[in-house]
């Protein structure tokens, strides 16, 4: 059935492409093979064919040929149909065999791939092309897309639409129901976010797509989410995930030959006598926000905070919830 | 069409995947005049039996008014295929949004990411221009990725990879809080998951590596020849970070709702919401280090299940830990 569905299909946009009239359904069951005889069933197939080609993007224009036609006929007009003129150097053709692969996920690797067919499609032979398709010595970047939510997401921000979903916030007992009108998508530090206007908390909110569970629901037509102008969505995600200051100093007592990392970054590091022989203490510039001393807790027996005294109390606390 | 599955020979393609292959397909033969049965079939992902039922597909298009008429004329000989007419499809058809948004994001991810600025500049342009309205969608997509910690680093690794050249690193492994060295014959920069890491042939390890580039202490450019197995530099197949294998060990955690984030960072086998916001989740790790590690970390946020090794090895550290405080 397959078969002859895309020989159907195939058909229909030759003959189209091919007549600058407005032809009526009629004339192209007459000029396409295998469909049935004018009817009802002629009509659902027709149907079919049409919502099918235009998924495909292919541009399926209505309209009559003259004023004194009464039905309505189909045409595909060249220059809405064709990619422009494209040439491509052998560099340019390198990134595209790049870029090529970039996507890992479903829902736009298929997509890139397609896109990469028409464009070479478009641009005939270049020189280098075989090397654009070895693995090059050079940045390869990578995207996944494992957040469940992305697909949805992507949707609703393309065709500017609203959505529905629920979000479980890091830290929170409770998941709850969020209703956006989604600006943009975001990939900053190897994940996704969707920053938008929350039509609950009546501001504008970015959520990790990762912490979105269930299915986001699209809850509005195409076209009716409105971007407010100068709506940054990159500085948006950018605030929410500041990184605080390193404007805080700290002492630690090292056991020698650990905590490599943090030597690295050190201010100071001088070797201790008598009783901490073979430990270093190492002065070191720290953020405060909460995570450094769960970060210092890692390092277990092999570190003692000296000061400052907040410092060394949160890490005793980590440590003594460990043992519990 | 939905419900398709992606498991199994044979590959069901459904007729709007086929015919957009095919709308491909004959301006590719075409603007190449005559072009490899086989070589094509690559390009487009197919095997070569597949490529000639869509050639043979093309070729038996009938219009039968006003008279009988074959618009697409077609030969594959001697592996070659030339189309010596096509009418109306001898072009490709426009990008759609996804297309050009897919493209045109993965090139500015490259473009980030510090591929030939160039090249990558005009070709957006190019794309962008050729798109037409289709690509304004991806202008709502941004990409940030973080330059990773020491620029020297990043710069000493293209030229030694532009020159071909061996490097040394002084290389720290986080889970073992150890500071590595090896010597490395870049194979080439891979930007994943939010983070930059070089993939090489590690000499020490006798294998391909991938290295954060964050966790570079040090690196040096050899005056030595780098020498990648051929066979390392093809494997780039399954460039997922995290590789399950069957020695894994199962690491099993109950988390407190402050610790989901633990759960996104590393993948896991098992997810299992307990309420409140709290997480039983299922690890597999070559090395439970990593996990002892973070059990610290998260304190009375974490606590281990299983295996009971690693929860006694949490409860020891943290016990002689604390009695340094004392």
């Amino acid at each position: 059935m397959s078969k002859r569905r895309t020989e159907r299909l195939l058909s229909i946009v030759v003959l189209l492409l091919s007549s600058r009239r407005y032809l009526t359904a009629e004339q192209i069951r007459a000029s396409v093979s295998g469909y049935p005889d004018a009817g009802e069933s002629f009509k659902r197939m027709f149907e079919r064919d049409k919502d099918e080609l235009r998924e495909l993007g292919i541009p399926l224009e209505t309209g009559k040929s003259g004023a004194f036609d009464d039905e309505i006929g189909y045409r595909i007009r060249r220059q809405d149909y064709e990619l422009p003129e494209i040439h491509l150097t052998p560099d340019e053709a390198a990134a595209l065999g790049i870029a090529s692969r970039v996507w890992q996920s479903a829902e736009l690797a298929g997509a890139a791939a397609g896109a990469t067919l028409k464009l070479k499609a478009a641009s005939g032979d270049i020189d280098g092309e075989e090397d654009a398709q070895r693995p090059s010595r050079s940045i390869e970047p990578r995207l996944t897309t494992q957040e469940a939510a992305f697909g949805p997401l992507w949707e609703a921000v393309r065709d500017r639409r609203p959505v529905t979903f629920t979000h479980q916030g890091s830290g929170r007992p409770e998941a709850s129901k969020r209703e956006l009108e989604p600006w943009g998508v975001v990939y900053r530090r190897g994940r996704w976010y969707v920053a938008g206007y929350d039509r609950v908390r009546e501001a504008p909110r970015v959520f990790r797509m990762s912490r979105i569970i269930g299915q986001v629901k699209l809850s509005g037509p195409a076209g009716s989410v409105k971007v407010p102008d100068g709506a940054d969505v990159s500085e948006l995600v950018k605030d929410w995930d500041r990184t605080p200051p390193r404007d805080r100093t700290a002492v630690l007592r090292i056991r020698e030959g650990a905590g490599v990392r943090l030597r690295q970054w050190a201010r100071d590091v001088a070797a201790e006598t008598d009783r901490w022989q073979g430990w270093d203490r190492v002065t070191v510039s720290f953020a405060d926000s909460g995570w450094y001393a769960d970060y210092l807790a890692e390092f277990g027996p092999d570190l003692v905070v000296l000061d400052p005294p907040d410092l060394r109390e949160a890490v005793i606390r980590r440590l003594k919830g460990a043992l519990a | 069409m939905s419900g398709q599955s992606a498991a199994g020979p044979p590959r069901m393609v459904t007729s709007a995947e086929r015919l957009r292959r095919l709308l491909a397909l004959v301006p590719y033969v075409v603007a190449r005049r005559a072009v490899g049965l086989a070589e094509t079939a690559a390009t487009f992902g197919m095997t070569e039996r597949e490529l000639i039922d869509d050639l043979n597909l093309a070729w038996c298009v009938e219009l039968k008014s006003p008279e009988p008429f074959c618009p697409i004329d077609l030969s594959y000989e001697d592996g070659e295929i030339t189309i010596s007419q096509a009418e109306s499809i001898a072009r490709p058809l426009r990008l759609a949004a996804d297309e050009a948004s897919a493209l045109l994001i993965a090139l500015r991810m490259l473009a980030e990411a510090g591929g030939d600025s160039d090249a990558v500049a005009s070709l957006i342009a190019k794309i962008e221009d050729a798109a037409g309205a289709a690509a304004a969608a991806s202008s709502q997509v941004t990409i940030q990725i973080d330059r990773p910690n020491g620029p020297g680093v990043l710069a000493a690794l293209n030229e030694a990879l532009s020159a071909g050249k061996r490097v040394h690193l002084r290389y720290y492994v986080p889970r073992r809080d150890e500071a590595t060295e090896r010597d490395v014959d870049p194979i080439g920069i891979r930007v994943i998951e939010g983070g930059t890491y070089l993939k090489g042939w590690c000499r020490r390890a006798e294998g391909v590596r991938t290295f954060l580039l964050d966790r570079i202490l040090d690196v040096a450019v050899l005056d030595v020849p780098a020498e990648v197995p051929e066979e390392a530099e093809s494997a780039e197949a399954d460039e997922r970070l995290f590789r399950p294998s069957e020695t894994d060990v199962q690491v099993e955690l109950e988390l407190a709702a402050e610790a989901r984030w633990v759960a996104e960072y590393y993948p896991y086998e098992s997810l299992t919401e307990l309420g409140e916001g709290r997480l039983r989740v299922v690890f597999r790790t070559p090395n439970t280090d990593l996990f002892r590690r973070r059990a610290l970390h998260l304190g009375e946020e974490c606590r281990v299940i299983a295996p009971a090794e690693l929860a006694e090895e949490v409860q020891d550290a943290a016990a002689a830990a604390l009695a340094l405080y004392d």
